[in-house]
C-alpha cells in the first residue's frame, strides 16, 4: 500500500486550495485526486464571471479563478491525479481509487480532506407528475453540454427553479439562440442573486414566475410541454391556475446536495440540516484525521468562499499528519460581505437598479434634476454612483460565450472590459462566425474592439496540448 | 421462412424464446419498441410471488408455484440476481386476520412451502420497522425479488446465443394466413413468414389474436405507479410487505429490490390508453397514504424516481394459454404473478405449440447457460486490477452512483440483445439509475454510444423513436 500524508479527494476550488495549504503548511506528500482529466471541478463549465471578487479582488470567469489555482497547484510539487475516481474511503484513511494508469490502488493516509462538492437535486427527488420522455435535464447537465460539448440540449426552454445556475443557464440558452420561455420558481423570492436577475432575465426579458410550479411533464419521446401552475401557500398547487406552456425542454434548478457517499462509508457524521459532515472549527470532522471542505459540507455562495475553507482544512489536515496540535491552528473566521438575493430587493421604479460593482448590492436610484444633471441615490461609494448613472444612461455588461476551435473544442471566451448592452447580440454573431486555432492561452486576444467597442474578446481557458 | 415468430420481447416472449431455442428450427422475435422489456416487463414490482394468491386449480396458481421453483435455477443459468427475501401480507384488523387465513389456507391447497400465520410481534421481529398497527401477518419465506428486466435481457441474450433472432421497431400490423404459414406485416412495410406464431404481446395481446381471428378476449390497461428510494432507504424493510388483497388486485407493497433499493407502490386503475403511462398526483398520494399504514417512519425524503406500469389486464380471471387457430398461440392476460411464472409458462406454450403441430429436432449444442456479466463493483480489488490490466476501460469510472465503468457500458452495447439507447445502457447497466439519475454520467454514456454505433451525438436517443436528447452543435464543426 502506498503511503500519503494528505490526500484530497477532488480537484476543484475546495481541493486545490487544500491541496496548495497542506503543502505551505509543511506536509511532505500531497496527493489531489480528481476523476475528471483536468483539474478545476465544476468551475470549468461555469463560463461565466463573477468569480473572485474577495480572493483575487478582480471578476474571473469560471475557468479563469481554476487556471490561477491549477498552476499554483502544478508550481507546488503536490503529486496530481486526473482521471481517477475514489471508489471507498475507510475511518483508518484508507483510500481506494480507481484509474486506467494505476488500476486499483490503495493509499494509507496521514490525513484525508473531502472535497468532492455537490451534485443536483435530479426530477425524481421533486416527484413531478406526467410523462418520462427525453428532455428533462439538470442545468448543470445542461451546462456541461452547452459549454464544455458544445451540443445544445433544447430549443424552447421552461426553467423550474430560480437558483443562480438556473439564472445563468437561462441566458446562457439565449445567448446561443434558444428561446427561454418562463423561469418558475415556487417560493415567493428567488433564491439567485439579484445581480443574475438583472443581467440574465430582465436584460433579456424572460419572465420569472414566482409562485409557480410545474405540476405536469407532457410528451412521450420528447418533452411536447409542461403544465405550470400557481401555488398557494402550502406550496400546493391551485386549481384553476393551471397553463400549458409548449416547449422541448424542462431544465431543472431546484438544489443542490453536498456529495457524500465517501463521507458515509468512512463513517463520518453527516447533519441532517447542511446534509454535509459535521465539522469543527479546524473543519475536521467527527473522525478524527478526516477533514472537509467546500460544498461537500454546505453549498456555498461564492467559490472565494470555498477555496477560503479548503485552506484551513489543508493546513489542519497538514498537521494533524505531522502530529502537531490542531487547536493552535483555529483562527477567527473572516467576516463576509453577503450579496444581495431574489427579487425582493429589484426596485420596481424605473431608473432604479441594483449594484454590482462589489457583493454590497446596493439599491441605487437615479433621478433627473431641473438642471438637467443625474442625481443617484442608495449608493455607499463612488463607484456606485459612477455605475448607477451608466445603467442609466448606457448599460454594459461583460459578454461571455465560448468559440468552437477546429477540433470541435469549446474554447471559452470573455470581453475584457463591459460592452453597451445593445451590443451583446452582433458580438454574439461575430463570436459564432469565427473558428479558433489551438493551441490557445488564457488571456489571448481573440478579436479586438469587438463589434466596434472598446472591448477585446479574449480567451479564459488555456489549451496548450491540442 | 422461419419455423416460429414471437410476437413481443417481454419477459414471457424472452423465456419462451429461450425454450425454443433449443429446437433446431429459425426462431425469431418480433418487438415493437427500439429494445426488448419495454411494456410491463420493464416497469413492475419484480416480486417472485409465493403463491397463495391465485385460485387453486387455476393457471395461474400452476404456473406461479412452478415457476417460483424454477426460478433459482433459470436464474443461475442465466446470471441474473435473485434473492428469497420472503413476504408478510399484513393485518390490521380482525377482518384482515381472517382473509390471512383464506390465503394461508389457499396456500396450502396450492402447494405453497413455509406458509405460516405469525402474530404482529413475530412480524415485527421478521421486519422490526413494522407499524405497531399491524396486528398479524402470513408469512411467505419462498417469495423473492428479481430485476423483471434483468431477466427479459438475459433470456432473450440467452436464445440469441443459441440462434434466435430479435426484431426491433418491428410493430405488427396484419397476420395473414396462409397454407401452412403465416404472413405478418409490420407498419413499416416489412414482412416476414413463419409456421408458427406465438402471441407474447402483453398489453396488445388481444389486438394480436384479433390479426389471427381470434376476439374471445380482450385487455384492459392497469397503470400502477410506484415510488423508488435511494439504497439508502434499504434498512426500511427487506422482506416484500403486501396488505390483504382486494379487488384489484395484490394492493400497494413494499420490498427491497435485488438491487437493494426500496420499491413503493404500486397502486392500480384502469387507463383508457395503452400507451398512458403517466405518474399522476393522485397516484403518489396513494402510495404514500398506504406505506405509512406499514411503517411509522417512511423516508420519503429518500425518493429517486417515480414511474407508472402497465399491467395487461386480461377479462378472462386466468392467464389465457391457448391455440385458438392451428399454428397460432397466445399467451396473453399475463398480469400478475406472470414475471414468477415466465419459466413455467414457457415450457406451457412450448406443450400447445407442439400441441398445435410443431416439431423439430433438437439441437446438438444448445447451452441454456450464459455467462454472468461482469459488474465491476462486485469485485475484490485483486479482481479489479486483472480487469483493468486486460481492458483498460475498466478503469474508466462512468457512473459514480452506481459504479459502472465504461467497459460495462461497451459490454451492454456488444452483447446480445444489444442496448441501442441510453435508457438501454441504464437497464443493462444500472448507470444513471443511483440518486444523481444519469446527471453526471449521462452526456458520457451518450458519448460512448455515438462512439461505438459510429453515430452523431444528435442522434443517440434515450429510449428510441423521436427521443433524442441534443439538438446539434451549438456552433462549430463536429468533435
Amino acid at each position: 500500500m502506498r503511503y500519503s500524508d494528505v490526500v484530497i479527494i477532488g480537484g476543484g476550488p475546495a481541493g486545490m486550495s487544500a491541496a496548495l495549504s497542506a503543502r505551505e503548511a509543511g506536509a511532505d506528500k500531497v496527493t489531489l485526486i480528481e476523476r475528471d482529466d483536468s483539474l478545476g471541478g465544476i468551475l470549468q463549465q461555469c463560463i461565466h464571471n463573477g468569480f473572485g471578487l474577495h480572493r483575487f479582488g478582480e471578476e474571473l470567469t469560471g475557468p479563469e479563478y481554476a487556471e490561477r489555482y491549477e498552476k499554483m497547484v502544478r508550481e507546488a510539487d503536490i503529486e496530481v491525479m486526473t482521471g481517477t475516481i475514489v471508489t471507498d474511503l475507510d475511518s483508518r484513511r484508507i483510500v481506494t481509487c480507481v484509474s486506467e494508469d494505476r488500476g486499483c490502488i490503495q493509499i494509507k493516509a496521514g490525513a484525508v480532506v473531502l472535497a468532492m462538492g455537490c451534485r443536483e437535486r435530479p426530477r425524481g427527488a421533486l416527484n413531478i407528475p406526467g410523462t418520462r420522455p427525453a428532455g428533462v435535464i439538470t442545468a448543470g447537465t445542461a451546462q456541461k453540454f452547452v459549454n464544455v460539448e458544445g451540443y445544445m440540449p433544447g430549443r424552447e426552454v421552461v426553467i423550474l427553479g430560480s437558483g443562480d445556475i438556473g439564472l445563468i443557464m437561462a441566458r446562457r440558452m439565449t445567448l446561443e439562440g434558444a428561446h427561454v420561455k418562463a423561469v418558475c420558481e415556487i417560493m415567493e423570492d428567488s433564491g439567485g442573486l439579484t445581480r443574475n436577475i438583472v443581467q440574465c432575465l430582465k436584460d433579456f426579458g424572460i419572465p420569472l414566475k414566482l409562485r409557480h410550479t410545474v405540476t405536469e411533464i407532457h410528451g412521450r419521446d420528447r418533452v411536447e410541454g409542461v403544465t405550470v401552475a400557481q401555488v398557494d401557500e402550502n406550496l400546493k398547487p391551485v386549481k384553476g391556475t393551471e397553463e400549458f406552456i409548449p416547449c422541448d425542454t424542462l431544465m431543472l434548478s431546484v438544489g443542490l446536495i453536498p456529495e457524500n457517499e465517501l463521507s458515509k462509508k468512512a463513517g463520518v457524521e453527516i447533519s441532517p440540516t447542511t446534509k454535509g459532515p459535521v465539522i469543527d472549527a479546524n473543519r475536521q470532522t467527527k473522525i478524527p484525521g478526516i477533514f472537509a471542505c467546500g460544498n461537500v459540507v454546505k453549498v456555498h455562495e461564492l467559490v472565494d468562499f470555498v477555496s477560503e475553507e479548503g485552506h484551513t482544512a489543508g493546513r489542519s489536515a497538514a498537521c494533524f499528519a505531522m502530529g502537531m496540535n490542531l487547536a493552535v491552528q483555529e483562527k477567527q473566521a473572516k467576516k463576509h460581505v453577503k450579496e444581495k438575493k431574489g427579487v425582493q430587493n429589484l426596485p420596481a421604479e424605473t431608473g432604479a437598479t441594483i449594484c454590482t460593482i462589489c457583493p454590497v448590492g446596493c439599491t441605487l436610484k437615479v433621478t433627473g434634476e431641473a438642471d438637467g444633471q443625474l442625481k443617484v441615490e442608495g449608493n455607499s461609494c463612488r463607484r456606485g454612483r459612477a455605475y448607477a448613472i451608466k445603467e442609466f444612461t448606457s448599460p454594459e455588461r461583460t459578454l461571455t460565450s465560448i468559440m468552437a476551435a477546429g477540433d470541435g473544442t469549446m474554447v471559452p471566451v470573455k470581453t475584457d472590459k463591459p460592452i453597451p448592452k445593445e451590443k451583446i447580440s452582433e458580438c454574439m454573431k461575430i463570436i459564432n462566425e469565427k473558428t479558433l486555432m489551438l493551441p490557445i492561452s488564457l488571456g489571448n486576444i481573440i478579436i479586438e474592439k469587438i463589434g466596434g467597442t472598446e472591448a477585446n474578446l479574449i480567451c479564459t481557458r488555456s489549451f496548450i496540448n491540442k | 421462412m422461419y419455423k416460429t415468430a414471437i410476437i413481443g420481447a417481454g419477459v414471457i416472449g424472452a423465456m419462451t424464446a429461450r425454450r425454443l431455442a433449443a429446437y433446431d428450427a429459425e426462431l425469431i422475435v418480433l418487438e415493437k419498441e427500439a429494445d426488448v422489456a419495454m411494456g410491463q416487463s420493464k416497469a413492475n414490482s419484480g416480486i417472485v410471488h409465493a403463491g397463495f394468491d391465485p385460485e387453486p386449480g387455476s393457471l395461474k396458481a400452476k404456473l406461479n408455484l412452478k415457476g417460483n421453483r424454477m426460478m433459482e435455477e433459470t436464474c443461475h443459468q442465466l446470471g441474473v440476481n435473485f434473492r428469497r427475501n420472503g413476504s408478510l401480507v399484513v393485518a390490521f384488523s380482525e377482518e384482515d386476520k381472517k382473509t390471512l387465513k383464506k390465503l394461508y389456507d389457499r396456500g396450502n391447497i396450492n402447494g405453497v412451502d413455509g406458509l405460516r400465520l405469525i402474530s404482529g410481534e413475530e412480524a415485527r421481529e421478521i421486519e422490526k420497522n413494522l407499524s405497531e398497527s399491524v396486528k398479524g401477518a402470513l408469512y411467505a419465506p419462498s417469495a423473492g425479488v428479481v430485476c423483471p428486466y434483468d431477466l427479459t435481457i438475459e433470456a432473450m441474450g440467452n436464445a440469441m446465443d443459441n440462434g434466435a433472432q430479435l426484431m426491433t421497431n418491428f410493430e405488427v400490423s396484419s397476420i395473414k394466413k396462409k397454407e401452412g404459414y403465416y404472413i405478418i406485416k409490420a407498419t413499416d412495410g416489412r414482412e416476414i413468414e413463419a409456421e408458427y406464431v406465438v402471441n407474447c404481446a402483453g398489453l396488445y395481446s388481444d389486438k394480436i389474436a384479433a390479426m389471427a381471428g381470434d376476439t374471445s378476449f380482450h385487455i384492459t390497461p392497469r397503470a400502477g405507479e410506484y415510488m423508488l428510494l435511494d439504497k439508502e432507504a434499504g434498512y426500511l424493510t427487506d422482506a416484500t410487505i403486501f396488505k390483504v388483497p382486494d379487488a384489484m388486485g395484490k394492493g400497494v407493497l413494499a420490498t427491497k429490490t435485488v438491487d437493494g433499493n426500496i420499491l413503493l407502490g404500486p397502486t392500480s386503475a384502469d387507463r383508457e390508453n395503452r400507451e398512458d403511462d403517466r405518474v399522476t398526483h393522485c397516484g403518489l398520494d396513494i402510495v404514500r397514504e398506504k406505506e405509512k399504514m406499514f411503517f411509522d417512519n417512511v423516508p420519503f425524503d429518500k425518493v429517486i424516481t417515480q414511474f407508472a406500469g402497465l399491467r395487461a389486464h386480461g377479462d378472462k380471471g386466468d392467464f389465457i394459454i391457448n391455440s385458438p387457430v392451428p399454428g397460432f398461440v397466445n399467451a396473453a392476460g399475463i398480469e400478475s404473478p406472470g414475471l414468477t411464472s415466465a419459466p413455467a409458462a414457457a415450457i406451457k406454450i412450448e406443450e400447445i405449440l407442439i400441441g398445435t403441430g410443431f416439431r423439430a429436432p433438437m439441437k446438438k449444442n444448445y447451452n441454456p447457460c450464459r455467462e454472468k456479466v461482469v459488474r465491476f463493483r462486485e469485485l475484490s480489488i485483486h479482481e479489479k486490477n486483472a480487469l483493468i490490466r486486460k481492458n483498460k476501460d475498466y478503469g474508466q469510472m462512468v457512473c459514480r452512483c452506481e459504479e459502472i465503468t465504461k467497459a460495462e457500458i461497451l459490454q451492454a452495447l456488444r452483447r446480445n440483445p444489444k442496448a441501442t439507447d441510453i435508457d438501454g445502457v441504464k437497464r443493462r447497466t444500472r448507470s444513471g439509475m443511483g440518486r444523481c439519475q444519469g446527471g453526471f454520467c449521462m452526456p458520457h454514456v451518450l458519448e460512448i454510444i455515438a462512439e461505438e454505433q459510429n453515430k452523431k451525438p444528435e442522434e443517440v436517443t434515450k429510449k428510441g423513436g423521436g427521443s433524442k436528447i441534443l439538438y446539434g452543435r451549438v456552433k462549430g464543426g463536429a468533435r
